[in-house]
């Protein structure tokens, strides 16, 4: 145990010694893993931070159910009853025609047109809430509701929110490409750092060999700094992505107060960065693993 | 405790380095073997170490059959040689204590012992006071002392040297044999190659003579 402890201690100790040996360029390392990381963990939290947006509008979507202009209060009243004892429902209101033109009336953009008008032209409508969001219940409805008498109109206001959801969908399927693409890229990244490192140390690796090394003990070192590599990549991406959100929400401060709303980005949660730190760890153990193996495999083959 | 039965060593290309060699070593035993630079030597050298591997013919070491051996077997066979080699082998980058700490690093040797052993290590070939130097810092000879204090710190069963006095001066030369005989004394095993006819005839070991890859009469 002792040993097996000195040993990875060693391997770990010679690999600190070889990132702090050559300060530049596995600062450029680095910063290549983390610049090529940060690209679809980026866009990962961004549309994070689009859905988490849409899901404040998406949580209770709306029905608007318009009547025709020439409904009375008795087609009003016989809409109430059925929407009351329609199960789909969950609670609705009442917006007549006056009311309407009342909210027109008061925007001032508005105000001139509608007091220049001879007669209302809004219809009485009702807004419904489903009880069931499902993409179902509230086709059903629609579908119920158009059969009504004296409806005009029947607008499912959730559509957008819809249509929001399978751009977010095709979104993420476009960035989970971009990041196995990307996660081969460090792989690659790894496998030629490496195979410089290797370079250097061939004397090394070739008097190791002889006086029985195993390939596991040559391994160790590299691995150890491929991971490492990847892993400081991964932190790199992680600062890009925070030093990129905080620009950011400066100027979406400012937009989010032009709509009286307000909203800033959020980075990814410890969950979702631990994930990030430990794959491109990972990438990078595998991309050492490759090219360590590779050069033992010539070594072996060059040998009989 | 090593044994050839008809070994060839055929190169690609179709050179016959070695030719029907069989001869074998019993535990303890001191062998030189000599002949022309040419002749097979580092060759044979190679194939005890299963650095190479025959072509034809077996090679018994320690009772295992190192032309069947599994590639990940080897190192752990290695572990039982010490290596001296003509060029050294010496790692530049690393201090005297260092290169000789190697080799019980790869053994996993427990690290509380291992600094006394490196130390006696280096005291047996003379070197104890220089050990935070770097091998460039060394003499020739040193650095072929410095090669044998690695190959003997973890106190191999057998010890193969490539023309260990290759290079050094007869006053040299006679230092390194003196140390191969102490070791001999304590049991180890000792196969060195030489064209160094002064220094066979000064010690008068069993001699393997090779004549163009084959075995001289």
């Amino acid at each position: 145990m002792m040993a097996w402890l000195s040993i990875n201690f060693h391997a770990l100790a010679a690999t600190l010694r070889k990132l702090a040996g050559s300060p530049l360029s596995s600062f450029f390392s680095i910063c290549v893993i983390g610049i090529a990381l940060s690209l679809p963990t980026g866009i990962f939290v961004l549309l994070q931070n689009i859905e988490t947006l849409s899901g404040n509008f998406t949580g209770s979507p709306q029905i608007s159910l318009f009547l025709s202009k020439d409904a009375g209060s008795a087609e009003v009243s016989e809409i109430e009853k059925r929407l009351k004892g329609n199960p789909g429902v969950d609670h609705f209101r009442f917006v007549p025609k006056e009311e309407a033109l009342g909210e027109f009336r008061k925007d001032a953009e508005f105000s001139d047109v509608v007091t220049s008008l001879s007669q209302n032209p809004l219809p009485d409508a009702f807004v419904v809430f489903a009880r069931e969001n499902s993409a179902k219940n509230l086709e059903n409805l629609h579908q119920e509701m158009l059969k009504w008498p004296k409806v005009a109109h029947v607008q499912l206001d959730s559509n957008w929110a819809r249509k929001l959801d399978s751009f977010l969908k095709l979104g993420h399927v476009a960035t989970s490409i971009l990041a196995v693409l990307l996660g081969f890229a460090l792989i690659f990244i790894t496998f030629n750092t490496i195979r410089l490192q290797i370079l250097t140390q061939k004397d090394e690796i070739e008097v190791a060999k002889l006086i029985g090394a195993t390939n596991t003990f040559i391994r160790r070192p590299f691995l150890y700094l491929g991971a490492l590599q990847g892993l400081a990549g991964g932190i790199a991406a992680w600062g890009i992505i925070a030093a990129g959100l905080h620009f950011m929400n400066g100027a979406i401060q400012e937009l989010a107060e032009l709509y009286s709303t307000r909203f800033i980005l959020a980075n990814l949660g410890i969950r979702e960065s631990l994930l990030l730190f430990f794959l491109s760890a990972c990438l990078g153990w595998l991309g050492a693993w490759l090219s360590v193996s590779r050069h033992l495999w010539q070594l072996d083959s060059g040998s009989q | 405790m090593i044994s050839f039965q008809a070994v060839g060593k055929r190169y690609p290309g179709g050179f016959d380095a070695l030719k029907n060699i069989t001869f074998s070593i019993e535990r303890g035993e001191m062998v030189f073997i000599a002949g022309h630079s040419g002749a097979g030597k580092s060759t044979l050298l190679k194939l005890v170490a299963a650095i190479e591997r025959p072509t034809s013919g077996s090679i018994l070491v320690r009772d295992q059959n190192l032309g069947r051996m599994k590639r990940s077997a080897v190192p752990y066979l290695r572990r039982n040689f010490g290596l001296v080699f003509q060029d050294h082998k010496l790692l530049f980058n690393r201090t005297v204590f260092e290169n000789v700490f190697l080799p019980l690093q790869i053994g996993a040797f427990d690290p509380r012992e291992a600094g006394s052993r490196v130390r006696a290590a280096l005291d047996k070939v003379g070197l104890l006071g220089r050990e935070h130097a770097y091998p460039v810092e060394l003499s020739g000879g040193e650095q072929q002392r410095l090669c044998i204090a690695r190959a003997i710190v973890n106190r191999p069963a057998i010890l193969i040297a490539d023309e260990p006095t290759g290079n050094l001066d007869a006053e040299y030369s006679g230092i390194i044999m003196d140390m191969f005989k102490s070791f001999n004394q304590v049991g180890v095993t000792l196969l060195v190659s030489t064209h160094d006819e002064a220094m066979l005839r000064k010690l008068r070991p069993r001699v393997i003579t090779l004549h163009q890859g084959e075995l001289a009469p």
